[in-house]
């Protein structure tokens, strides 16, 4: 996976996914979807072949923990790679997506160099 | 409202705008708020339960705002439109939760809502719990904001 993966960037604020997007894009990850919640984003990975997934968690319809148990329940798309990026820090919360099976967590607020961390752990990770 | 309030709520709302924004904002001295009008021309209301109850509201000048978001997504921003007022509420919930994360390792855990958003000259702000709130007032190199929180602690 490279610089050319198919990222989903989910989030209820419409400014949250542009900021994300310009970030990704400093990054060279050009290649960008957006959708607006979590049921949104399910129907994305359904319909097309989505290589990482970047989420909130607090959105209306369904939540970002929702959606990552969604799609690890999912064995066409339970390897994806899931970063929250999301303002619940909360302890509770970070247990709750560790155990999910999230694959790492940013806490905003965040900078580009965090986040291109994390994306490259996690690349590194999957070998 | 105890001070350590007042601290997490300070230091959360300088740790989102310095790092999301660029922006420095220097705190004044906090003090009670009468009535419910707005001190911006746009505001983020945010609700809070667990061990506190209550509200928040962050409350941004036009000027202000407008280079926060300016600075967020780089590109000019010069009218308050729907794209500002988007802005506003994720602002509003990155503090709340910046604010949080503080409060939780001194051992207060508060959960927040999703935000709403209200805009306009003279708008007012209701507290969930009514009655005054306090007030902490900031100032940037573009304008005031101010954060406006209303709490009561269990």
């Amino acid at each position: 996976m490279g610089k050319d993966m198919k990222i989903l960037v989910v989030d209820d604020f419409a400014t949250m996914r542009k900021v994300v997007r310009n970030l990704l894009k400093q990054g060279g990850y050009l290649n960008i979807v957006e959708a607006e919640d979590g049921v949104a984003a399910l129907a994305v990975i359904k319909s097309q072949k989505i290589d990482f997934i970047i989420s909130d968690w607090n959105m209306p319809n369904m939540t970002g923990l929702e959606l990552l148990k969604a799609v690890r329940a999912d064995a066409k798309v339970s390897a994806t790679p899931f970063l929250m990026v999301t303002a619940e820090a909360l302890q509770d919360n970070v247990i709750a997506a560790v155990k999910a099976g999230v694959s790492n967590y940013i806490v905003k607020p965040f900078t580009a160099e965090t986040l291109d961390e994390k994306i490259a752990k996690i690349i590194e990770k999957m070998g | 409202m105890d001070v350590k309030f007042i601290n997490a709520f300070v230091e959360g709302t300088v740790n989102v705008l310095k790092t999301m924004a660029f922006v420095d904002p220097k705190p004044g001295t906090s003090f009670v708020k009468k009535g419910s009008v707005a001190s911006g021309d746009v505001s983020g209301i945010i609700g809070l339960t667990g061990a506190a109850r209550g509200s928040l509201a962050v409350s941004f000048s036009e000027a202000c705002i407008l280079r926060i978001v300016s600075n967020m997504l780089g590109e000019e921003m010069t009218v308050i439109n729907h794209e500002i007022c988007d802005a506003v509420g994720e602002i509003t919930n990155m503090i709340s939760g910046s604010s949080r994360k503080i409060l939780e390792k001194g051992g207060t855990s508060v959960i927040a809502a999703i935000p709403t958003v209200v805009a306009g000259k003279n708008h007012s702000i209701l507290h969930v719990l009514g009655g005054p709130s306090i007030l902490i007032p900031f100032t940037t190199d573009a304008g005031p904001f101010v954060v406006d929180v209303c709490l009561t602690e269990k």
